[in-house]
């Protein structure tokens, strides 16, 4: 974990984290709008990020009322080191079958995952989750028919998808990993433990890849490090857009 | 020989009637009406209470308090929804209101009213339950897009009338 979030409260900093998560996926999904390949898919891909910033929102709400801070500095007045959102979410959008490879490998996960949240001991975390899981279950379906579509259309399309998933496939490692904190907060019914999660993510979209004819990469490497705010390079770029209002116009309010 | 209990067909379903018993027995009846006035403002039909967002409405010392449940995460129309009920709680003279949310059980299209629905398809959004085609009744009909112009509604397109129309998605 960061330097300057060692000493927060550690539901704030969990809260907090699930929130980076949340906000660097709305902000890598609304880079699709109006850019998308067809209308319905450009609304489709807004509305799904409109999800995610809500969700933002609430996690962010929860953690500034522990921390004293607003939702606005939380989103725009960290630098990239003090962002704890998972590498997978940052990488930039690449392709149409980047992004809906990387959406599948994250709606597959967040299904499990939300869905263990909801019996956190934490009762406004445990509402979050209940309100999530009913959009990821929706997102997830329609992930799923763009993975069948991509990987059984043509032979572009499938190249597209198989050369995202092996991408992708480096960056799984650490949906999984318990770090200090979620093990603590573990400890005492709060987090979810991702390990356990596992088994199922993995038979889950194997069994998927399969059907649509792809193979199941290897694992020859895994990179880690967003959990102590070590990131890529491409973070920092999505931040400089993402908070240039709010870092011109400090306060600034609609 | 069944009891009278026994014969009775639900017309609504159980989530609406908790709602519905809730607002019955409340003693601010006076403002659960006043609050119908609030519309949707993407669905101008639906008050919140017809979407099933209206859970509570209790007088403190602080004033008037009423408790929402918001429909999608990201909804932006709940901003809106949370002014429009401070300013009719004005107009009546209430001048302190106060709107808070409650995420806890999440917003289900079950808590919608019966007439809500025949509302819905009259203006052309086909309600949660059914996707047949508002504008000529047809069953025959296709998904264009899980999402459509709003987080709640769908695209859906008639293969008889060949037109396009909003679903509400059913959560």
């Amino acid at each position: 974990m960061s330097e300057t979030q060692t000493t927060m409260n550690p539901v704030a900093h969990y809260a907090m984290r699930l929130g980076d998560d949340a906000v660097i996926s709305a902000q890598r999904l609304c880079e699709w709008c109006a850019d998308a390949p067809t209308l319905e898919e450009d609304l489709a891909l807004a509305n799904v990020a409109l999800d995610f910033l809500g969700r933002t929102r609430m996690l962010y709400r929860y953690a500034g009322s522990m921390t004293g801070q607003s939702e606005d500095e939380i989103a725009c007045s960290r630098d990239a080191s003090s962002f704890e959102n998972l590498l997978m979410v940052e990488l930039p959008r690449g392709d149409f079958a980047f992004s809906m490879a990387r959406q599948y490998l994250i709606d597959v996960f967040e299904e499990l995952f939300f869905a263990a949240l909801v019996d956190t001991t934490d009762e406004e975390l445990a509402g979050i989750a209940g309100k999530a899981i009913k959009e990821i279950r929706y997102h997830k379906r329609r992930s799923v028919e763009w993975m069948r579509r991509l990987g059984l259309g043509t032979e572009e399309s499938n190249q597209r998808l198989q050369a995202a998933i092996d991408e992708l496939w480096g960056y799984v490692d650490e949906l999984f990993a318990m770090d200090n904190l979620e093990q603590q907060l573990l400890a005492d019914g709060v987090a979810v433990d991702r390990a356990v999660l596992r088994d199922a993510w993995q038979s889950d979209v194997c069994e998927l890849l399969e059907a649509v004819g792809l193979a199941v990469p290897g694992s020859e490497w895994q990179v880690s490090g967003g959990r102590a705010g070590v990131h890529t390079e491409h973070l920092g770029h999505l931040l400089s857009e993402m908070q240039f209002m709010q870092r011109a116009y400090p306060g600034l309010s609609w | 020989m069944a009891s009278d209990a026994d014969n009775i067909i639900p017309l609504v379903s159980q989530a609406y009637a908790e709602r519905l018993a809730h607002r019955r027995t409340s003693p601010h009846g006076d403002l659960f009406d006043l609050l119908e006035q609030v519309k949707d403002p993407e669905i101008p039909v639906l008050s919140i209470w017809d979407l099933g967002i209206l859970q509570d409405v209790t007088v403190t010392a602080d004033g008037v308090e009423v408790t929402i449940t918001p429909t999608y995460s990201g909804c932006p129309a709940m901003a809106m929804i949370a002014e429009q009920v401070e300013e009719v709680l004005r107009g009546a003279g209430h001048n302190k209101g106060n709107v808070v949310s409650r995420l806890s059980p999440a917003w289900t299209t079950d808590w919608m009213a019966p007439d809500a629905r025949m509302r819905l398809r009259d203006y052309g959004i086909a309600p949660p339950e059914s996707a047949a085609c508002p504008n000529c009744g047809s069953g025959d009909t296709e998904v264009v897009s899980e999402f459509g112009s709003t987080a709640c509604k769908a695209l859906y397109r008639c293969r008889q009338c060949l037109e396009p129309f909003d679903h509400f998605k059913h959560l």
